[in-house]
C-alpha cells in the first residue's frame, strides 16, 4: 500500500517533468481555453441571451470550466497509448513497482494539469468580468465537482487508451469531445434546443456539473424544469460516481489483462 | 547448481495457433544462453512469459528460483529486461530516465541518482546524460535501455534482440557490455536472429522453431553435429542451383543444403574433394562465383534442422 502511493507520486513527477520539457505543449493547454473564452465572450456572446436574464459571460465561465475538464479524456488516452506503443508500459510491468501506481499516477498527474488549466481560466474569467458570488465553501465545492468530473473522464481515457492500439482512435475521441461538450448546457441554455435534443443535453453529465457550478458560484442560467435540471448538485456527484464505478474496475481489469 | 532460468513444457496459444508449444529451457547461473530462430518462432513470447509480461497457458517456468505465474513480484525484483523495442521515456533526459526507473525499483533518491550516474559513465553516456532522449542516436538509446535494465543489479537479464537495427559499431559496444555482465556473474537469456551474435556470445544455444526448441547445445556442439567441414559452391545463376546440388550430392554422397545461390554439402577435409568438384563443375559448364572448403557455421545447422531458408 505504501509503495502504491510512493510509486504513484514518482510517476506524477515524471509527468511534471514532461510539462517542464515541453513548454509549447503547456502553452497549448493554457492558450486553448483562453481563446475559447475570448471567442465566446466577444465573438459569439453578443448574440446569446441567458434565460432568466443575467450576463452571458457570467453564464459562460462555468461552461468553459466544464468543457476544459472534458478535454482530459483524449489527453489521457494519448498519454496511455504513447506509453504502450513505446514499450514504456511493458518496462513498468517488468518492474517490482505497485501495478496500481501506473494508473493512479496517471490520474494524479492529470489532475495537476487540470488545476493548472482551471487556474488560467480563473484569471481569464476575472479578466472578462466573471465573479463567483457564493461563499468560499460553495466556490471550492464547485471546483471540487469540476475536478471530480475530470477524474472520471481521465479514468475513461485510461480505459479507452488501454483498449486500443490504434492512434486514430485518439483523433476519433478528440472529435467526439466537441459534440459531447456542445450537447450540454455549457454554452447555451438547453431550453433553446429542440425539445428531444434539450433532454439529451440535460442528461449529459457535463450539464449537471456545469449547472451545479453555476448554482454554487451564484451565476445566472436556470437549466430547465426537468428533475435532472433541478437537482444539479446531486447529479454532479452521482454521475461521476456511477461512471467511476464503471471505468475504474474496467481499467484495472484491462491493465491486469495486458499479460493475456 | 539450480538453473536461474527454467521452463518446462511452456505453451501459449493465440486463437488456434500456438506461439509456444512445449518450450523447454534450462540456463545455469552466470552463463549466457542464446535463443536463435526466425521471426515468429516464439522467442519473444518465451521472453515475455519468463519476464512476467505474459501469462502462459500450460507448463512451468521459474526464474531466479521463483515461479513466474505465482510469484511475479519476486521475479520482477530479480530481473532486468531489454525488450525488442527501446523502452525509455523520450521526453526525459538519460539521467532522468535512469533515476525514474531506479525509484520504481524502490531505490532511495540518493541511491538511484548515484547508480544512474555510474551507469551513464559505464555506458559512455555521461556527456549526454542531461540531454533529452529524443536527441539520442539509436545506439545511444539502446545503451540507455540496457543501463535502465541494470539499475537494480539483476541476477537474471533478458535481452530480446538487443542489437537489431544497430550499426556495426554500436552492436560491438552492446556485445562488449553483455560479455562483461556475464563475467560478473549475471545470467543472461538473449534472443537473436543473427547467427553470428549467438555464435560469439552464447555459452549454449537453443534453436527455436514453431514454438519449441529443435536443438540445444554449445555453438561448437551444434556445428559439430554437422561434421567438420563442408564444400560450398557459390553460383551466379539461380536456374542451375538444382544441377549444382545434384553434382555435390554425387561427389560427396551426402545431402546438400541450398541457401539462395549457395549450395553446400558435408565433406571430408581433403583437397581431393575440391579438385573432384572443380572437375565436375567444368564438365557440366556451370557458372560459379566461388568453390571452397569451409568449416561449418550455425547457418547450416539451422538450415539443416529447419529445412527453411534463413533471411539474411
Amino acid at each position: 500500500m505504501n509503495w502504491a502511493i510512493t510509486d504513484s507520486w514518482t510517476l506524477t513527477q515524471r509527468y511534471l517533468a514532461h510539462l517542464a520539457r515541453r513548454p509549447a505543449r503547456l502553452a497549448t493547454v493554457v492558450a486553448f481555453p483562453i481563446l475559447m473564452v475570448l471567442i465566446f465572450a466577444y465573438l459569439l456572446g453578443g448574440g446569446m441571451t441567458v434565460p432568466g436574464g443575467g450576463s452571458y459571460r457570467e453564464f459562460l465561465m462555468p461552461g468553459m470550466f466544464g468543457m476544459t475538464m472534458a478535454f482530459g479524456l483524449s489527453g489521457t488516452m494519448i498519454a496511455v497509448l504513447d506509453d504502450a506503443t513505446k514499450g514504456v508500459t511493458d518496462r513498468f510491468r517488468s518492474l517490482p513497482m505497485a501495478p496500481s501506481a501506473v494508473l493512479t499516477g496517471r490520474v494524479a498527474a492529470d489532475l495537476v494539469n487540470a488545476v493548472l488549466a482551471l487556474g488560467v481560466l480563473l484569471g481569464c474569467g476575472f479578466a472578462v468580468g466573471w465573479r463567483p458570488h457564493g461563499s468560499l465553501g460553495e466556490t471550492l465545492a464547485a471546483f471540487g465537482l469540476l475536478l471530480l468530473l475530470r477524474a472520471t473522464l481521465v479514468w475513461a481515457g485510461i480505459y479507452l487508451g488501454l483498449l486500443t492500439t490504434d492512434p486514430s482512435m485518439v483523433t476519433l475521441a478528440q472529435t467526439l469531445e466537441f459534440p459531447f461538450g456542445f450537447l450540454s448546457s455549457a454554452f447555451v441554455a438547453t431550453a433553446t434546443m429542440p425539445a428531444w435534443l434539450g433532454t439529451v443535453a440535460e442528461w449529459n453529465p457535463l450539464s449537471s456539473t456545469v449547472t451545479a457550478a453555476r448554482v454554487l458560484f451564484g451565476n445566472p442560467g436556470s437549466a430547465g424544469e426537468s428533475w435532472v435540471s433541478t437537482h444539479p448538485v446531486l447529479m454532479a456527484v452521482l454521475w461521476p460516481l456511477v461512471l467511476l464505478a464503471v471505468f475504474v474496475p474496467l481499467s484495472v481489469r484491462r491493465y491486469g489483462r495486458l499479460g493475456n | 547448481m539450480t538453473p536461474q532460468i527454467q521452463a518446462e513444457g511452456l505453451r501459449k496459444r493465440y486463437g488456434a495457433a500456438y506461439a509456444l508449444d512445449g518450450f523447454d529451457l534450462s540456463v545455469p547461473a552466470g552463463t549466457l544462453h542464446g535463443l536463435l530462430g526466425p521471426n515468429g518462432a516464439g522467442k519473444t513470447t518465451a521472453v515475455r512469459i519468463l519476464s512476467t509480461l505474459l501469462r502462459h497457458d500450460d507448463g512451468v517456468a521459474r526464474v531466479a528460483g521463483f515461479d513466474v505465474a505465482t510469484e511475479p513480484a519476486k521475479v520482477r525484483a530479480a530481473i532486468g529486461l531489454v525488450g525488442q523495442q527501446t523502452a525509455v521515456d523520450e521526453l526525459l533526459s538519460g539521467r532522468q530516465n535512469l533515476v525514474l526507473f531506479g525509484r520504481l525499483h524502490h531505490l532511495g533518491r540518493r541511491e538511484a541518482t548515484r547508480r544512474a550516474d555510474d551507469l551513464l559513465v559505464r555506458f559512455d553516456l555521461a556527456d549526454t546524460g542531461s540531454k533529452p532522449v529524443s536527441a539520442y542516436s539509436g545506439g545511444m538509446r539502446r545503451r540507455l535501455d540496457l543501463a535502465a535494465s541494470l539499475l537494480a543489479a539483476p541476477r537474471v537479464l533478458f535481452l530480446d534482440e538487443p542489437t537489431t537495427g544497430l550499426d556495426p559499431r554500436s552492436r560491438i559496444e552492446v556485445w562488449r557490455a553483455v560479455r562483461s555482465l556475464v563475467a560478473d556473474g549475471t545470467t543472461v537469456l538473449l534472443t537473436t536472429q543473427y547467427l553470428e551474435e549467438a555464435d560469439r556470445l552464447a555459452d549454449r544455444i537453443s534453436l527455436v522453431e514453431h514454438g519449441r526448441v529443435i536443438a540445444e547445445g554449445s555453438p561448437a556442439e551444434l556445428k559439430g553435429s554437422l561434421g567438420t567441414t563442408r564444400i560450398e559452391l557459390v553460383l551466379t545463376d539461380p536456374d542451375v542451383v538444382g544441377a549444382a546440388a545434384a553434382l555435390l550430392a554425387r561427389v560427396t554422397g551426402a545431402e546438400p543444403v541450398t541457401d539462395e545461390l549457395r549450395v553446400s554439402a558435408p565433406s571430408p577435409d581433403e583437397v581431393s574433394v575440391l579438385t573432384d568438384v572443380v572437375r565436375e563443375v567444368a564438365a557440366a559448364e556451370l557458372a560459379v562465383a566461388d568453390v571452397a572448403l569451409r568449416r561449418p557455421t550455425l547457418d547450416e545447422v539451422f538450415l539443416q534442422l529447419t529445412g527453411t531458408e534463413v533471411a539474411r
